[in-house]
């Protein structure tokens, strides 16, 4: 063989590999198209709808309140602030004010859930990067919490505690101790968290540096939460446009400069501190008053527009209602958080290696319904 | 900045553009645009030092019973003034539109949503192709005369 005819055989060439729509890293049924080069991914497309339900399709047809019962099957993690965007909405077009002991009663369930989810995001993401025990202690704690939900409304995953004027139920009697129970227990345990990963070596040296994504592209296309925040643009929907009992609460909004998956994954663990911080300034004095407004059985909201955004545990996820009078809306968006951050994937992961990829998706949190609604 | 301060901004842009008026006042500041200028406003709110709307937080199109709507929410991340611009398109047989793709790279998957559920065609976006639905699915299903006799139930 000549060296000519050496070197045409062993000329790298460009190939594609299919990862999902059924694999361990991607979290549910997401399809990603990969461009290689060798090891090198030169593109990543993905190829979304594999849990498509057409929610949007299916609120043309739904009471407001109905509505409420099909955002928790989006993003499951977050469902409890996914019901809280559409009452939140709803009662705006309503003009209902709730009650103080809504709002912190609402909030409080909210970062229980951010909690749980970003416990189970860390987890998921030791796994992904082949470090079984960080799965079983994120589960650990998660579990204390699911407890709780079970407890006040349940459920313990897709919680449907929330409706239009209020919540469902009151809080039991023992949700405050069970709560402060939970406080000081995670307390001790978080730390464990970074003894375990955040400060292993082979850890570090498989995030830092890896999916960089630059504050002009998060803000381009659109990346919120924690993964927006790591590159520095503070986009906390809590602190900007604040709702429940955010504005009177003292947090700080956790924002990182370096845009790589270790500043993601710092976000998120410094999130978690920051969510104990506002439960315990809220829990002590939960103010008396009705857990419900009084609605009509058939709610009708005026010919009117209205947009409402929250914080979910990845994300900005904006509710879009255009009501025409009758009582199902004539259009319902759901901006979630999933869909735009994926949009990201390609410009985060372009020039990496493949493992790399599964970090960078771990580090964005994806949750297919989500995307998919 | 105020809304009127921001409505004369917009004015002094030379794009043809009307304010939505309502008894009650609305959530954000409304402009309507023609589909044709829509791209054109939405460059000057982006690129203007005054308004510099860098982030496109929402997309979405609605279904009318004459026309099509592409909405398009922009929020400035330094003051968070928010501003909704609405596109109208007369044609509903053929709707089409100019991508925003240039100005927001999140247009790539929210206008390909758009063209797989309303069927807008987004002229000069790079890849639109549908999105949620497989590529051989007949129809637009978030049109409101679209009939679906096998998966949407009557009730």
């Amino acid at each position: 063989m000549s060296v000519k005819e050496l070197h045409k055989a062993t000329e790298s060439q460009e190939y594609f590999v299919n990862m999902g729509p059924q694999h361990p890293s991607t979290h549910g049924v997401l399809r990603l198209l990969l461009t290689l080069d060798g090891e090198t991914v030169t593109k990543v497309e993905p190829h979304l709808g594999y849990i498509h339900r057409s929610i949007e399709k299916m609120c043309e047809k739904d009471s407001y309140q109905q509505i409420v019962h099909l955002t928790d099957r989006m993003d499951y993690l977050s469902c409890h602030m996914n019901n809280e965007a559409v009452c939140l909405a709803v009662e705006r077009g309503l003009e209902i004010e709730v009650s103080d002991r809504v709002k912190v009663i609402r909030t409080i369930m909210s970062e229980l859930t951010r909690l749980s989810s970003h416990q189970l995001w860390w987890g998921v993401m030791g796994m992904d990067l082949g470090a079984i025990t960080s799965f079983l202690y994120g589960f650990r704690d998660r579990e204390m919490i699911t407890d709780i939900f079970e407890e006040t409304c349940g459920a313990r995953l897709t919680m449907n505690y929330n409706i239009p004027g209020g919540v469902m139920f009151d809080i039991p009697a023992n949700f405050q101790t069970k709560v402060k129970e939970f406080i000081t227990h995670f307390r001790q345990k978080l730390p464990e968290y970074d003894q375990l990963m955040t400060n292993n070596i082979i850890f570090r040296n498989r995030t830092e540096g890896i999916g960089v994504l630059t504050k002009e592209d998060a803000i381009s296309y659109g990346v919120t939460g924690p993964s927006g925040r790591a590159s520095g643009w503070s986009n906390d929907i809590r602190k900007s446009h604040p709702y429940s009992a955010y504005d009177r609460v003292d947090f700080k909004e956790i924002v990182y400069t370096e845009g790589d998956s270790f500043a993601r994954y710092k976000a998120r663990i410094q999130e978690m501190w920051e969510s104990m911080n506002i439960i315990e300034q809220l829990i002590d004095n939960i103010p008396e008053g009705n857990y419900q407004e009084k609605t009509r059985a058939v709610i009708k909201l005026p010919k009117m527009e209205i947009y409402q955004s929250v914080e979910t545990a990845r994300g900005e996820l904006g509710v879009y209602i255009n009501s025409d009078g009758k009582k199902n809306p004539y259009r319902v968006k759901f901006r979630s958080p999933g869909f735009s951050n994926l949009n990201a994937l390609n410009t985060m992961a372009k020039g990496g290696k493949i493992a790399d990829l599964v970090t960078i998706m771990s580090t964005i949190d994806l949750v297919i319904p989500d995307i998919d609604r | 900045m105020e809304r009127v301060e921001l409505q004369n901004k917009i004015n002094s842009f030379g794009v043809e553009v009307t304010f939505a008026e309502s008894e009650v006042p609305t959530q954000f500041l409304t402009a309507e645009v023609s589909s044709e200028n829509a791209h054109a406003l939405i460059s000057e709110l982006k690129n203007n030092s005054d308004s510099s709307f860098d982030y496109m937080f929402c997309q979405t199109g609605i279904d009318f019973p004459e026309h099509i709507e592409v909405l398009y929410h922009l929020r400035n991340t330094q003051n968070n003034s928010e501003i909704v611009i609405k596109a109208r398109i007369e044609d509903r047989e053929n709707p089409a539109i100019d991508s925003v793709f240039d100005l927001y790279k999140t247009a790539d998957f929210h206008e390909r949503e758009i063209f797989d559920l309303f069927g807008v065609k987004f002229n000069n976006h790079p890849d639109l192709r549908r999105i949620l639905l497989d590529d051989d699915w007949e129809g637009y299903p978030l049109r409101k005369d679209y009939v679906d006799e096998v998966n949407i139930v009557e009730l």
